[in-house]
């Protein structure tokens, strides 16, 4: 019988509030890891050298080509095989696992963001003397950031409900817990409704948080009255934090690459 | 090839009194293009290509599209290479540097360097689309030169008020027409207070009544004393401020003078025709 006293025993318990910090810092030190590497990734595959982008493309491929649970275990059983003592923690692991795995799919992420910035920008950023890494930080990345910060939330998404594959080298996150603290009482499936739930308030706080960002780095939102009594000029949340949040995409701009005298 | 105007032919000019007066001591070429080759594959843009530019000087680059003269106004700022001869710009090695007789790519931070000091105007105005155009103008002065943002500001105010656009100054590009666009590049350009200024076709993608704003200003600088090339359609303008007339076709340099020997005298056919061609359109 579904024992629902279980169910409400633990969903308070501080070993599921423990379990979901845990799931939760997880999937942001991994995704954080993730942009990052993802990033050197997208510009070494954007490099007109082949010796650098070559590397990039056989990342990307193994990465996207074998299953997260193979790399975990790879990483976790193959590892001290290959090189003798060298042991990992179940959490360095996991989080080496992740970002490299989480890399790769943000390295095209970004590589397609960066893309849909004009050429144009770099170039004018560069015949006014700028070098390349300050182009990319003042003129590139920021606009590329309206088109990459969409489905980084969805990874980040995707993210929070992967950190489940940590429970198969013993991790205890919120996966983890249901089955360890369940095993002995043959409650596990009381407590991976438990779990379940702690995903879904996860997810769904992510969800509203990301539809807030994205609100933000609309630069029409004012316009459209979003925030009564911003002065002209006066810079919203986003342009503050994250040094960008306008113009708006012109419909169809991403796609052609921008139109002529009118842009 | 047809016959190439000797150098001899030049009017000597005013120096400049607005572009770095500092400089009027060195030499009194501000570029000087030797022998310039280009390729793109199998396509010869650039087919030995050989022109000077003296201080204060405007010399306009005219000729039918195909003909090399962006190409060449890309190479004399490096954002196109060339595959041999030598550019030079204030008695610099663009782009290069001589090792042991050997040219040798120069390093990026020595060719940002060299860029700073080098205007450039976009065909497609290439503003920053995520700037207003007060941003778009301090941009480069706060980032690269690491001048105050205070006297940055107030510089960018005084371009914008000289270009007309004083009142745009908070507006982004995408709700600006082409020729305010245009004018706040050229404001942007300006800012770096460059030694040279490069126009390629800083009209041609204007509807017609917005081009007069921006010739305007280019020519307001030119009448400053600013030593510009500039690649342009317009003839008019080419005829009333420029210095010096090129004409190019198929990468090379088919005849160069003074405009009233190019546009009222032209030495050979294919100029003949071309300005034909243009008169007719």
């Amino acid at each position: 019988m579904f024992d629902w006293d279980a169910v409400w025993k633990f969903i308070l318990s501080p070993f599921f509030l423990q379990a979901a910090w845990t799931t939760l810092w997880l999937s942001v030190v991994a995704q954080l890891a993730g942009v990052i590497l993802g990033l050197f990734l997208a510009l070494m595959r954007m490099s007109r050298f082949k010796w650098l982008s070559f590397p990039v493309q056989v990342y990307v491929w193994f990465f996207r080509g074998s299953p997260l649970l193979v790399q975990v275990l790879l990483l976790w059983d193959g590892l001290p095989k290959l090189v003798p003592g060298l042991l990992f923690s179940q959490i360095t692991c996991i989080l080496i696992a992740f970002s490299l795995n989480e890399a790769a799919y943000m390295s095209e992420i970004i590589r397609a963001g960066i893309s849909s910035v004009d050429p144009g920008q770099m170039e004018a950023a560069r015949a006014l003397g700028m070098r390349y890494w300050l182009a990319m930080r003042r003129i590139i990345l920021p606009q590329a950031a309206r088109v990459i910060i969409p489905p980084l939330g969805n990874e980040f998404n995707n993210m929070l409900k992967t950190t489940s594959i940590a429970s198969v080298i013993g991790l205890e996150e919120l996966t983890g817990t249901a089955e360890i603290l369940g095993a002995p009482t043959f409650s596990i499936f009381e407590l991976l409704i438990v779990a379940t739930v702690y995903y879904l308030l996860l997810t769904t706080l992510w969800d509203y948080f990301q539809r807030w960002i994205e609100r933000r780095l609309d630069p029409e939102y004012a316009a459209k009255g979003g925030r009564p009594g911003r002065r002209p000029g006066q810079k919203s949340w986003a342009q503050r934090v994250l040094g960008f949040g306008n113009p708006p995409l012109e419909s169809g701009e991403l796609i052609a690459g921008g139109h002529g005298g009118a842009r | 090839m047809t016959q190439q105007q000797s150098y001899n032919g030049y009017q000597e000019q005013e120096p400049p009194l607005s572009a770095a007066p500092s400089q009027a001591a060195e030499s009194a070429e501000m570029v000087l293009v030797e022998q310039a080759v280009k390729r793109f594959g199998d396509l010869l843009v650039l087919n030995n290509v050989s022109m000077t530019v003296k201080r204060g000087q405007v010399v306009v680059i005219i000729g039918p599209s195909g003909s090399g003269k962006t190409t060449l106004l890309r190479c004399i700022n490096h954002l196109e290479k060339i595959d041999s001869g030598r550019i030079y710009v204030d008695g610099q090695l663009v782009g290069y540097r001589l090792v042991k007789g050997r040219l040798v790519e120069a390093q990026e931070a020595e060719i940002a360097k060299m860029r700073a000091q080098i205007g450039f105007v976009f065909q497609r105005f290439n503003l920053f689309a995520h700037m207003t155009a007060l941003e778009n103008v301090i941009e480069a002065p706060i980032h690269v030169l690491g001048m105050p943002r205070g006297e940055a500001v107030a510089q960018a105010m005084e371009l914008l008020r000289k270009v007309g656009l004083e009142e745009k100054a908070h507006v982004y590009p995408h709700k600006l027409s082409g020729g305010q666009q245009q004018r706040v590049a050229i404001a942007r350009a300006l800012a770096m207070r460059p030694k040279l200024m490069l126009f390629d076709e800083a009209t041609s993608a204007l509807d017609p009544e917005l081009v007069g704003e921006v010739l305007k200003v280019m020519r307001q600088l030119a009448e400053e004393g600013m030593t510009m090339v500039v690649v342009t359609h317009e003839m008019g303008f080419a005829r009333d401020v420029a210095d010096h007339v090129i004409f190019m076709d198929h990468g090379v340099i088919v005849e160069e003078g003074p405009p009233e020997q190019i546009f009222d005298d032209p030495q050979s056919e294919r100029t003949r025709n071309f300005l034909g061609l243009i008169a007719t359109d």
